[in-house]
């Protein structure tokens, strides 16, 4: 029996209050942002033209249909600046994924061998920094990696440098702020997987004879890939969009997707531009968060 | 028996000290005496009194957490609501693309979320300000909500439901009365989620915002642009501060909540 038997009004309620919401506040926009990028800059420039006249019925249709055009993505492909923006962020957003991968697979793993007790306690140690700022954590990021800076007097300390390098503005520092940032990211969805992988399997291994490195890679790895799927995808998607990071920490040579949508809009005051900036960059993401949809829900019904 | 070797340890210890020492780093220079934030001059709370006189930057935190209260309020009414339906009510029409729309905005970059807001409150001509980023931010944090609350539905045994409408109680009684006690824990640090990405949030939030509701990150992104600054220092502590007490509560709520859900199970 359910609860929400029968066409009862607070069945009703429930599902379409919450639904209503999501359709205005987040598919209606999206429409929006579609539409945008499909009409003229000199049209869609604020003071804004309505974005579809409901009174000119279907009259209104056609003109609206017959209004749109694909300017706006065919200056994308012709200007180097988007194409270069586009590959820069997939690039830094692939190989920041396989750092974090490299950093948090240990971490998860070591994990779950510590007692049960102890495993709550460093799941939360892991998970608490996500909950600060953001922007804040960057900005501690700047605070060391400046100039002068506790890393570089360290570096200058032990010798391991002559000449304090210059770390803000680099791609390196790109990378260590978006590994800082999404490490939690990876590290629980890993550690979900690798938690409840079960305990007999590296017993049989280990009576069979095999050592204990090649059990993790033969079953171990193998057995936790779902894990390192999902944790892979929830960071490489939020990091093709990535604003903040490469804005405080990057250099200005070639910027990410995300700061040439807030330049766009914020600087150039395209909005055209910018909407089929984003519609562009929902396109390369669909398939990883469509992905990443069908895990999580199938996570939660099998649960 | 489950053992940690050495190599374990020392990639506990490496992973904890990476996430921590940055945080410690920026705690202690907020207590620099030193104008130069490189350079160590001793002790000194000079920064922290200096802010006290800031008021911009106290407008900003005060239509911060304003704006936090609200949209985490509204977002754990939303937020339970939808995950009550998906959970609860089986099939029904258009459940795909409710479920595909809790999900999306969790991992939408925000400049997209950001920008597709802002075009809709310029579409049907709202003046931006306070209520249009209480609006960006319900959403977005509305289905972290539906999540969490999802998660703890599912957990919970399903017979205590019915064995309330066996007994005679109409389903918005049973869901008062057995559903939301059991998923309270949940909903509140659900709630204390919300109100921390809400604090957090700078992106969406500059989308969204009109002139008279800057909000403390925007306020703080002006500054920091500029380079770091010994205030900056002050600020981002007292922030790690709040969002880290909310945060240990929150965790506690559910800890608690698990231990009384287990318990009752039969």
């Amino acid at each position: 029996m359910k609860l929400g038997r029968g066409n009862s009004f607070w069945r009703k309620l429930a599902i379409w209050v919450p639904y209503a919401w999501l359709v205005a506040f987040f598919l209606v926009p999206f429409l929006i942002v579609l539409k945008i990028s499909l009409s003229q800059t000199a049209i869609a420039q604020p003071p804004y033209t309505p974005v579809f006249d409901f009174a000119a019925g279907w009259r209104g249709l056609r003109d609206f249909l017959a209004g749109l055009s694909l300017d706006n993505y065919a200056f994308l492909g012709s200007d180097p600046l988007y194409v270069l923006s586009y590959m820069k962020s997939l690039e830094i957003a692939a190989f920041s994924t396989l750092l974090l991968l490299v950093v948090g697979y240990p971490i998860a793993y070591a994990i779950t061998r510590t007692p049960r007790r102890l495993q709550a306690v460093l799941v939360l140690l892991v998970v608490l920094p996500f909950w600060t700022s953001f922007l804040i954590r960057i900005y501690a990021w700047m605070n060391i990696l400046q100039h002068d800076g506790p890393l570089n007097r360290l570096l200058l300390l032990l010798h391991i440098v002559r000449e304090p390098p210059a770390w803000l503005s680099t791609d390196t520092a790109v990378y260590i702020g978006i590994v800082y940032s999404y490490l939690p990211f990876m590290v629980l969805p890993l550690y979900a997987t690798l938690e409840k992988l079960d305990e007999q399997l590296f017993e049989a291994a280990a009576d069979l004879g095999c050592p204990r490195w090649k059990t993790f890679w033969l079953v171990t790895v193998p057995l936790s890939a779902p894990g390192v799927l999902a944790g892979a995808l929830l960071c490489f998607i939020p990091i093709v969009g990535e604003f903040v990071i490469p804005d405080l920490l990057g250099g200005s040579k070639t910027s990410m997707i995300g700061q040439t949508v807030w330049t766009e809009f914020f600087a150039n005051k395209d909005w055209p531009t910018a909407a089929a900036v984003a519609v562009v960059l929902v396109c390369l993401l669909v398939t990883p968060i469509v992905a990443l949809q069908y895990q999580a829900m199938r996570g939660a019904e099998r649960s | 028996m489950r053992k940690a070797s050495a190599l374990n340890i020392a990639a506990l210890g490496a992973g904890i000290a990476f996430l921590y020492l940055p945080i410690v780093i920026l705690v202690v220079y907020s207590f620099n005496a030193s104008r130069l934030v490189a350079v160590w001059g001793g002790w000194s709370t000079r920064w922290y009194a200096e802010l006290a006189g800031d008021a911009p930057l106290l407008q900003a935190a005060f239509i911060s957490l304003r704006i936090a209260l609200v949209s985490a309020s509204a977002a754990t009414v939303l937020g339970t609501l939808a995950a009550v339906a998906l959970v609860r009510f089986g099939r029904f029409r258009g459940r795909l693309l409710f479920a595909a729309m809790i999900y999306a905005p969790l991992v939408m970059p925000e400049v997209i979320t950001g920008l597709s807001m802002l075009l809709l409150f310029v579409a049907v001509s709202i003046d931006r300000g306070f209520w249009t980023v209480v609006i960006a931010h319900t959403t977005m944090a509305m289905c972290f909500v539906a999540v969490i609350v999802q998660s703890r539905l599912v957990d919970f045994d399903t017979s205590l439901e019915e064995a309330a409408m066996d007994l005679g109680a109409s389903p918005f009684k049973t869901f008062v009365a057995v559903t939301l006690p059991l998923i309270l824990p949940a909903m509140a640090a659900s709630f204390m989620l919300a109100f921390a990405l809400s604090l957090d949030d700078l992106v969406i939030a500059s989308f969204t915002t009109g002139p008279g509701a800057m909000t403390l990150p925007i306020r703080i992104y002006s500054e920091v642009r500029l380079g770091v600054s010994p205030e900056m220092n002050a600020v981002c502590s007292i922030m790690v501060l709040v969002v880290g007490t909310a945060v240990i509560a929150a965790s506690l709520l559910t800890k608690l909540g698990t231990a009384r859900g287990s318990a009752a199970r039969p």
